[in-house]
């Protein structure tokens, strides 16, 4: 069967291309039907990655947030009809000790290997999980950056010690939005604390214990951890800035992708002992973990959906471009193409 | 799905080929490894709202047609080849009688008709039909014209340019209620039976209404070797 797939050829030009898919017995296909643009999407189609990597990714069908309906399953693992978010790593070996996500040999979908923006996704099982009835689709859509944030809490609280009287946020965009709703639902009692840049955009942390502009924190102010999620070219201050206000022998989870390299305090870091975790992407557990999450705690995703931006739906080629025009052009939130191609 | 009273029906290529005419009908003319009506039949398969899939075949292909449709599709259970007839329309009607001999036929029962060498069909495309021609009773399949289309009845001098922003290129799907679209092809004439170029005109000539579906650039139809070139062309590599 021929496939439409819409590849980024250069950045901000789309181009249908086609790609045949045979129906065997182990593969099921899903029709996308709502997509969630992620900067690194943005990064690909403004092309801000460097250019000999735009070279060797592009052509690629980006998007790599997305649900959809099982069309064909001959493995009879889902119902046709079943809505499912895909699961955008695809591991190629299993191993004990280190986390599929961050296996180097596994793939990721817009990143090296076509994304979403396609008419049908052809997948295994494994990389697909049921979404719970009646959940709202708009927000599931984007269910996979979630899934990047409960996997770094936890895997965060698995290494920070345990006073964690005050854990600090830095970042009042979706990723911050996002760590700091989920860090307030899984530990309720802890202290959260939000820093960001802009006023208004604090206000939306309602859930939140305390809120500062980064240029006005109190004196005496300190969190036992923190987390980063600010990326980009800021990303080095607000770590340093972490590093200033953090207590000793505390954890700071880096979750903002930045293309430079960033200068730290390590000098700090050494006399106050800190750890400092990595975290990327997620898995299938990840996944799992994060669905229950939203069945046992339905306010979650209420809350979520105050991060639901633009909704554009995409019956030609030119729309798809608009919508990444308009999430340039955003405050906060996700924008969601839904997929009538 | 079952009882759906939605049936798909893949036209490969109703006028039979000439006797001692060797010549391969353009269905079999493979793409990406495949023969086209491989990848045509795969899309009407993959949609569980058809109840069946009818493919009209030459009656000297169907069993070609039914070895390929055995090697490459492994949900065929929806999948039946049944002899086409002399003209398009007759094909069509042919597929109407099928349905009702199996005692389905009845007026809610709509047929998504498409030429088999149109394999760059999409999921949109289908769906829009389906639901147009439930809603609706009829809808063709078309894109907006962008050249000028020039109209001349001798062949030689210009007799009319029509407005172009009202022009449109027919493409496939055109979808039917099936038994009203019976029921008017029976009533024309002979003579008006001879100037039909495609099965939307049926209704047209009864001045009965048909509704437009936004079709695709890339919804080709491969009838040329440039077509085939053109089609390897929209094949993506990896």
């Amino acid at each position: 069967m021929l496939n439409a797939v819409y590849q980024l050829k250069k950045p901000r030009q789309f181009e249908l291309v086609y790609k045949d898919i045979t129906l065997d017995d182990t593969h099921i296909l899903v029709r996308p039907t709502h997509l969630s643009i992620c900067n690194a999407d943005q990064r690909y189609y403004q092309g801000n990655r460097p250019e000999e990597i735009l070279n060797k990714k592009l052509p690629m069908a980006l998007i790599h947030e997305a649900i959809g309906q099982v069309i064909y399953d001959p493995t009879g693992t889902f119902a046709i009809g079943d809505r499912v978010v895909m699961i955008p790593n695809l591991p190629s070996e299993k191993d004990d000790v280190i986390a599929e996500n961050y296996l180097r040999s596994s793939r990721f979908r817009a990143s090296g290997t076509d994304g979403f923006l396609q008419e049908y996704v052809q997948t295994v099982p494994d990389r697909l999980v049921k979404l719970p009835e009646g959940i709202n689709l708009t927000v599931a859509a984007f269910t996979e950056i979630v899934s990047v944030s409960y996997h770094a809490i936890g895997r965060f609280f698995g290494t920070a010690h345990n006073r964690r009287d005050a854990v600090g946020v830095w970042g009042d965009g979706n990723l911050g939005y996002i760590t700091s709703l989920l860090i307030k639902t899984m530990y309720p009692e802890i202290h959260l604390c939000v820093m960001g840049v802009n006023e208004a955009k604090l206000n939306d942390f309602t859930f939140a214990d305390e809120t500062y502009l980064v240029n006005r924190i109190p004196e005496g102010f300190a969190i036992d951890h923190a987390f980063e999620c600010v990326g980009g070219n800021a990303a080095p201050r607000a770590i340093n800035q972490i590093i200033d206000y953090i207590n000793p022998e505390g954890t700071i989870g880096i979750l903002g992708v930045t293309e430079d390299l960033a200068p730290l305090n390590t000098r700090m870091i050494l006399e106050k002992g800190l750890r400092v975790i990595g975290s990327s992407r997620s898995g299938r557990k990840d996944f799992e973990g994060l669905v229950a999450l939203y069945e046992s705690h339905p306010e979650v995703v209420d809350y979520l959906e105050n991060i639901v931006g633009e909704q554009v739906t995409i019956r030609q080629i030119k729309d798809i471009s608009k919508a990444f025009e308009m999430d340039i052009h955003k405050l906060i939130g996700k924008t969601i193409m839904i997929w009538d191609k | 799905m079952e009882n759906s009273n939605v049936f798909g029906v893949v036209l490969a290529g109703g006028q039979g080929t000439r006797m001692g005419n060797v010549e391969k009908p353009k269905q079999f003319m493979e793409i990406g490894g495949k023969p086209i009506i491989i990848h045509t039949i795969e899309k009407f398969v993959l949609n569980t709202e058809f109840e069946q899939v009818l493919v009209l075949s030459p009656k000297q292909w169907i069993k070609h047609t039914q070895d390929l449709i055995r090697k490459y599709i492994p949900m065929r259970d929806r999948v039946v080849v049944i002899e086409g007839g002399a003209t398009r329309n007759e094909t069509i009607m042919n597929s109407i009688a099928y349905i009702d001999k199996q005692g389905k036929l009845n007026t809610d029962t709509v047929i998504v008709t498409h030429d088999s060498v149109r394999p760059f069909l999409t999921h949109r495309i289908l769906e829009e039909n389906i639901r147009f021609a439930k809603e609706y009773g009829a809808c063709d399949t078309v894109i907006a014209a962008t050249d000028t289309i020039v109209a001349s009845k001798d062949h030689a001098l210009i007799t009319d340019i029509p407005d172009r922003s009202t022009m449109y290129q027919g493409q496939t799907p055109q979808s039917f209620k099936a038994q009203h679209l019976r029921e008017l092809y029976e009533s024309l004439t002979q003579e008006e039976k001879k100037i039909l170029t495609d099965a939307c005109k049926i209704l047209v000539i009864k001045g009965e209404q048909v509704h437009l579906v936004e079709g695709e650039v890339s919804n080709i139809k491969i009838t040329y070797p440039y077509d085939l070139k053109v089609a390897e062309a929209l094949l993506g590599g990896e």
